[in-house]
């Protein structure tokens, strides 16, 4: 089996994986990282959002193989230790979650927006978020915090 | 999804000599339309050549009255390129409303057609801007390179490596979009480039993208939006699935193509 090298939240890691590994199954299933979810199979949910040398992508429709070399950040390397990020933070303070199910890739998406647009318009916050579905919220909660804590990371 | 051989392509002659050493090899772009065909078995490759590290596949020139995009551009890439964004504005917006942000930020153009989904942006943009499609071995016209629902031109291991588009003088696409997945239900790229007048529709054919004559034949040079509008595309031979029937379909390409000639102005 081929060996596959990445940073993940800052941690150099290296294992032997079948090449159809994907990026997500080996996050949940060889480093434990099960902030990472996996909500369908077609690509279209964004539960499994993370970033690959800081964009936004679905670790679920990409092989491990493919982020060889890259850096990886997924939710659990959000917080400063005990010390949410800003937009993890906006989330709580807003109500932008019910099951939670969504959150991480709705949390992973929204800090690859703010990269892109550091000051969002409500419309381009629900435009951004066509990749992430939610099964509970109705979305205006999730479209509050994302406003919220893109104020917030400006600081 | 079953297992293959994984390698990652060097340059072109490495991506091309492992395609055809492989017993069924496919080249690996960004991935979004082949991991999910993959993970439902819906092929059985025996290799994937990845194209992510052959560097010169990827980005975007302006050689004056053309831009070339090399075949590893993601969708983002094209839509935020500010060569792009002045040259064929039309062009960065479709590649813009692909999908979503992630799909965007890994597929690419050279995979987008190689595809060439019924349903896709490219296929439309690439026709009606009369794009050449250049792969390792020739250059051919976008009208000769989509040849019916998801086949094209390319041989057997023929690899694309650019799409160049000549400038237009005017260009809008107007999609209406499936809710759900953001494909094209209908899209309509209309374009004028050196007096040529065209209109090409991607969603709605049972054989892919094509020209549709009697709206070129309406726009005219003057792009006539309100007559493009009148014009009563037939049926026969469109789409017709639970998103949208064939007669639904016909009725949107006059409306889209419509649309799309008042935004091209
Ligand atoms: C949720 C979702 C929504 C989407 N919505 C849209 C949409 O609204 N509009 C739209 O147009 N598309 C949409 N797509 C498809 C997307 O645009 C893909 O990026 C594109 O179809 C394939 O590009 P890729 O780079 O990912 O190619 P891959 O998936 O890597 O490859 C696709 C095919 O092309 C071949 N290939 C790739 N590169 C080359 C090359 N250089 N030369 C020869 N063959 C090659 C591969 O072998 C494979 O057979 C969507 C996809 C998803 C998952
Ligand atoms: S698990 Fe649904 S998009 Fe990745
Ligand atoms: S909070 Fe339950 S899916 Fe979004």
């Amino acid at each position: 089996m081929p060996t596959v090298s990445m940073t993940v939240n800052g941690k150099s890691v290296s294992a032997e994986v079948e090449p159809r590994t994907l990026l997500v199954q080996y996050l949940r299933e060889h480093l434990g990282l099960t902030g990472t979810h996996v909500g369908c199979d077609t690509s279209q949910c964004g539960a499994c959002v993370v970033h690959v040398d800081g964009e936004s992508a679905k670790s679920c429709t990409m092989l491990a193989m493919q982020a060889e070399g890259s850096d990886v950040s997924t939710i659990e390397g959000l917080a400063d230790g005990d010390t949410l990020h800003p937009m993890q933070e906006a989330f709580r303070e807003n109500h932008g979650l019910q099951c939670g199910f969504c959150t991480p890739g709705m949390v992973m998406s929204a800090v690859d927006l703010v990269r892109t647009n550091a000051d969002p318009s409500e419309q381009e916050v629900r435009e951004w978020l066509e990749g992430n579905l939610c099964r509970c919220t109705g979305y205006h909660n999730i479209v509050k915090s994302i406003l919220a804590g893109a104020k917030a990371m400006q600081g | 999804m079953y297992n293959f051989n994984y390698k990652k392509a060097s340059s072109r002659d490495d991506a091309v000599a492992a395609q055809s050493s492989a017993d069924d090899g496919s080249y690996l772009a960004g991935g979004m339309t082949l991991i999910p065909t993959l993970k439902q078995r819906l092929a059985q490759p025996s290799d994937l050549i990845d194209l992510a590290d052959v560097g010169d596949l990827a980005g975007i020139s302006d050689d004056g009255g053309a831009i070339t995009i090399g075949a590893m551009t993601t969708h983002a890439t094209v839509a935020e390129s500010e060569v792009v964004t002045s040259k064929i504005p039309a062009l960065a917006a479709l590649a813009g409303h692909i999908g979503d942000p992630q799909v965007r930020n890994r597929g690419t153009i050279g995979g987008s057609i190689a595809n060439n989904d019924p349903a896709a942006d490219y296929p439309a943009g690439c026709v009606g801007l009369n794009a050449t499609i250049i792969t390792n071995k020739r250059e051919l016209p976008a009208e000769d390179f989509f040849t019916d629902l998801f086949e094209t031109a390319l041989e057997e291991g023929e690899l694309v490596t650019a799409v160049s588009f000549p400038i237009p003088d005017k260009a809008a696409y107007a999609k209406f979009p499936n809710p759900a997945s953001r494909y094209a239900i209908v899209g309509v790229m209309v374009a004028q480039t050196g007096g040529e007048t065209r209109a090409a529709v991607t969603g709605a054919s049972q054989s892919g993208v094509f020209r549709a004559a009697d709206i070129e034949a309406a726009l005219g040079s003057g792009l006539d939006a309100a007559a493009a509008k009148e014009v009563k595309v037939s049926a026969d031979n469109l789409n017709a699935d639970i998103h949208a029937s064939a007669e639904y379909r016909a009725h949107l390409i006059s409306i889209m193509a419509s649309r799309a000639a008042a935004a091209a102005g």
